[in-house]
């Protein structure tokens, strides 16, 4: 039999302590946990439609939660994938508003820009910290806020909407990544052509890190920086790079919830996906197949509380709570795996 | 009472391995008692139990003819046992007071004036000359380990127990620390040793037990057995000192520093008009008491840092605005001193580490992407080669080895890049008797094959074994280099204080 990877084992464990926790929140406001969950999931599944817009939502989580992970396997924590998406999405807006070009051409550059445009972001945490040692920590959480200013201003300015100022025109359907097919599919559902973005993004990151030299570097860098300039590996230069390919994805993760998922840009707004992205790489265990399935796991809990919370009254902030709770037990897991190490060798102990 | 502490048949298992089996520990009131094995042999996991951090799984403790139970470090210092931890858990921004009082602060007002002068006291007492109002990171490693003594003493220990307490000492620190230990027991106090260094354990120790494999092999009084014999208790076999090495002629010059000056990162100029010359087929020694130059002439020579002013040439070629990679592919090599911070990336299978400098090369990589199988088998020769012994061979990640291991890891990974010039920096720091004399058989092989080595170490013994030349480093200048054969350990000892020859 093939052992289940450690990190693995202990998000499945994080994951189950989070849903007991969110029992126990269910019981304590005198609801039936076993309904609520059943709601939960049920709002989540019950039908095509509502598989697409759980699918929707983890697609940004996916993507968010890839670029947390990319920067982190290089030892760089981006807090910034909120502000990078902002970005990506304002320049695929903006581009979807404003360029006049066939609609196959149209996506690909409004894609590209997104994609830039996370990357620009990303690039100077990159730069401060190989350069003056800036901790990107407080780099990126600067940027968000530079990313939060410059769509305030810039959206009333050039992209104002028909009847408030508050956000942008609404994107024509040409310059939408929804496509009728998918549309149809799913029943009407908001799921679009992010998600192959972000399947492939999973597919060539995962390349990336594990089969290129240049994922070697990153990694070494990441996980001994003064080994890998000992190595004459050039440090800063994996630095900047990782941080700009953190802020691509990040980017992608805007032009898929602001071109696809949504169909303008508001402006006011943090995108609350680009923490989540931190989230979903922690549990994921910063490797793209656990991102995959831990943003799929979070889109699901975000995608069924409404429903539950229509049919059950239990409010939709135990879904938070619950995904909170699961960081948590990622966060101490360590503490979990030495349980789990207990009860295995009480079992052999037991088993003899 | 016959003994103080008494450790009878205690046995320990971890998954997989028995650490300690059967091992039977009597210290006797007022003796240096060593506690001798190689890495892993078990010596941490008993001192461990009986500081409380593990639990025997069977066996029993006896503290002055009492039996007692020690299920935490506070039970042990209740017990009057104290330790001496090989990385020293002090506060660095903390005062010497401070650091001591550090969980025994009493009631609400903290009264550090009183603490201090107790502590000043206690200084005098054992002469561990420790001003109680200095800061820990103004203050030398030496003073910082007293600092740990006065730790224990203030607790009211009279068992102590140092785990290699002289890794991180220069040779006169060495000594202090043995004078410090002679009079502790002086003053009624019982020490239990961790080491494996025989030298120490012949200057200090009354008795030696030795330890191998998790068994106790002997209980040896200190003065009647050699060093020879401890080795071989130890290593369960024969060892040599002595490295065989033939006559050689030195050929061309290979590494060429002129006068080269180097800064360190505070602007403090120390590494001071340096010349020295390395020949194919030599092994020049660079001898120096530690902090005198050594890290930042490493650095320049290799590219982590960039120099002041003068030249590094290798086989004529100049090299000192080179990158790091550069420089290694002209044909050097590096053993670094700290293999935990330079020399490998521990999270990385012991594969991936031995392509840390040529991982971008075909076989190991085309077009940047990694050929597995490639590295793979490199690894696997390399293991086999440098015999690096590990759980899953090539797979195992570089953590999980054992500091011989590691260290063969990085020697054979370096070796493999057949360098021109080989810069070995304390190759066997830290490690047992079997692993040094192993490294050092493969230096004398590099030499003998027509290859330069330099090699810096801060023990003397090491570098009068293999050096063919020795050059003196103090205060970051060429004192003088002498032919190993015409000198000894005095007139070095002397150069390295600043001394040339001839002129005390």
């Amino acid at each position: 039999m093939k052992r289940i990877p450690d990190a693995l084992l202990m998000a499945m464990a994080a994951v189950l302590l989070g849903l007991i926790a969110g029992a126990l929140l269910m019981l304590a406001i005198g609801s039936n946990p076993f309904e609520g969950y059943y709601y939960l999931f049920r709002g989540g599944l019950m039908n095509m439609q509502r598989v697409g817009n759980t699918i929707a939502l983890s697609t940004t989580l996916i993507l968010t939660g890839l670029s947390v992970a990319f920067a982190f396997r290089t030892g760089l924590f981006n807090i910034g994938a909120a502000g990078q998406m902002l970005i990506g999405g304002l320049c695929a807006t903006t581009v979807g508003l404003l360029v006049p070009l066939p609609r196959p051409i149209l996506l690909v550059v409004m894609v590209l820009a997104a994609m830039l445009g996370g990357a620009l972001w990303g690039s100077v945490p990159g730069l401060l910290k190989a350069k003056f040692n800036v901790h990107e920590v407080v780099a990126t959480i600067m940027m968000n806020w530079i990313a939060y200013w410059v769509v305030y201003y810039f959206v009333p300015a050039y992209l104002k909407g028909q009847f408030l100022e508050t956000e942008s025109r609404v994107l024509p359907a040409a310059s939408s990544l929804r496509t009728p097919w998918l549309t149809d599919l799913f029943n009407g559902a908001y799921l679009n052509m992010g998600l192959f973005i972000a399947i492939a993004m999973i597919i060539i990151i995962r390349f990336l890190l594990n089969r290129t030299t240049f994922g070697y570097e990153l990694k070494a860098v990441g996980s001994n920086r003064d080994a890998a300039l000992f190595a004459g590996i050039q440090v800063n230069r994996s630095i900047i790079l990782s941080m700009v390919i953190a802020g691509g994805l990040a980017g992608l993760a805007g032009a898929s919830f602001y071109t696809g998922y949504s169909a303008n840009i508001q402006i006011g707004v943090l995108p609350i996906q680009g923490f989540d992205g931190i989230a979903v790489a922690l549990l994921g265990a910063n490797n793209p197949l656990g991102v995959l399935g831990a943003a799929l796991f979070f889109g699901l809990l975000h995608a069924g509380k409404g429903f539950m919370n229509a049919m059950t009254g239990i409010p939709p902030e135990i879904s938070d709570t619950i995904i909170a709770t699961i960081i948590y037990f990622t966060a101490t897991s360590l503490l979990i795996g030495r349980a789990l190490d207990y009860v295995v060798r009480r079992k052999k102990k037991g088993g003899k | 009472m016959e003994y103080v502490v008494e450790m009878l048949n205690i046995r320990k298992e971890f998954p997989g391995v028995v650490a300690n089996d059967d091992i039977t520990l009597q210290i006797r009131p007022m003796e240096i008692h060593a506690l001798l094995g190689e890495n892993g042999a078990g010596k941490s996991t008993i001192m461990s139990i009986l500081f409380g951090m593990y639990h025997a799984d069977r066996g029993e403790i006896r503290v002055r003819n009492k039996k007692v139970t020690i299920s935490n470090p506070n039970d042990a210092t209740d017990l009057g046992i104290g330790m001496v931890h090989q990385h020293f858990k002090l506060v660095e921004n903390f005062t010497v007071t401070e650091n001591i009082i550090l969980g025994l602060e009493g009631s609400q007002v903290l009264n550090r004036k009183r603490a201090a002068e107790r502590i000043q006291a206690l200084s005098d007492q054992y002469s561990l000359k420790i001003d109680p109002y200095a800061r820990i990171d103004e203050i030398s490693v030496g003073m910082q380990q007293r600092v740990e003594i006065l730790k224990m003493l203030y607790r009211n220990a009279d068992v102590l127990i140092f785990d290699e307490p002289t890794g991180v000492l220069t040779p006169q620190e060495v000594h202090e620390l043995m004078q410090i230990m002679k009079d502790l027991i002086k003053e009624g106090k019982s020490i239990i040793l961790i080491t494996h260094k025989l030298k120490e354990i012949k200057e200090a120790a009354d008795r030696c037990s030795v330890i191998r494999r998790g068994k106790l092999v002997g209980v040896v009084d200190v003065k009647d057995t050699t060093e020879k014999q401890m080795a071989a208790m130890m290593v369960g076999r024969e060892v040599s000192f002595k490295v065989e090495k033939e006559p050689r002629t030195a050929g061309e010059i290979v590494l060429d520093i002129q006068q080269l000056n180097v800064q360190n990162a505070r602007k403090y100029r120390s590494v001071k008009e340096f010349s020295l010359q390395v020949r194919a087929g030599e092994i020049v020694g660079l001898a120096g008491v530690d902090g005198n130059g050594q890290k930042e002439l490493v650095e320049a020579i290799t590219g982590l840092c960039t120099i002041e002013s003068g030249h590094i040439l290798i086989n004529g070629k100049d090299i000192s605005s080179l990158s790091v990679r550069r420089r290694n592919e002209t044909g050097l090599a590096h053993i670094p001193e700290d293999r935990h911070k330079h020399g490998l990336i521990m999270d990385y299978t012991v594969a991936e580490n031995m392509v840390l400098k040529t991982y971008y090369h075909p076989p190991y990589s085309n077009y940047g992407v990694l050929n597995e199988k490639a590295i793979a088998q490199h690894a696997a020769k390399l293991i086999e080669l440098f015999d690096v012994r590990s759980g899953r061979g090539a797979f195992t990640p570089a953590g999980k080895l054992s500091g011989g291991n590691q260290q063969k890891a990085i020697v054979g990974r370096e070796i493999d890049m057949d360098p021109d010039i080989l810069l070995a920096v304390q190759p066997t720091r830290g490690l047992d008797v079997g692993a040094i004399e192993y490294i050092h058989k493969r230096l004398v092989e590099q030499r003998d094959k027509g290859k330069a080595v330099l090699m810096i170490s801060l023990e003397l013994d090491e570098i009068f074994n293999l050096a063919d030349r020795i050059a003196v480093i103090s205060n970051g200048e060429l004192i003088d280099v002498v032919d190993t054969s015409e000198t000894n350990e005095e007139e070095v000892g002397l150069m390295m204080t600043g001394y040339k020859r001839g002129t005390a």
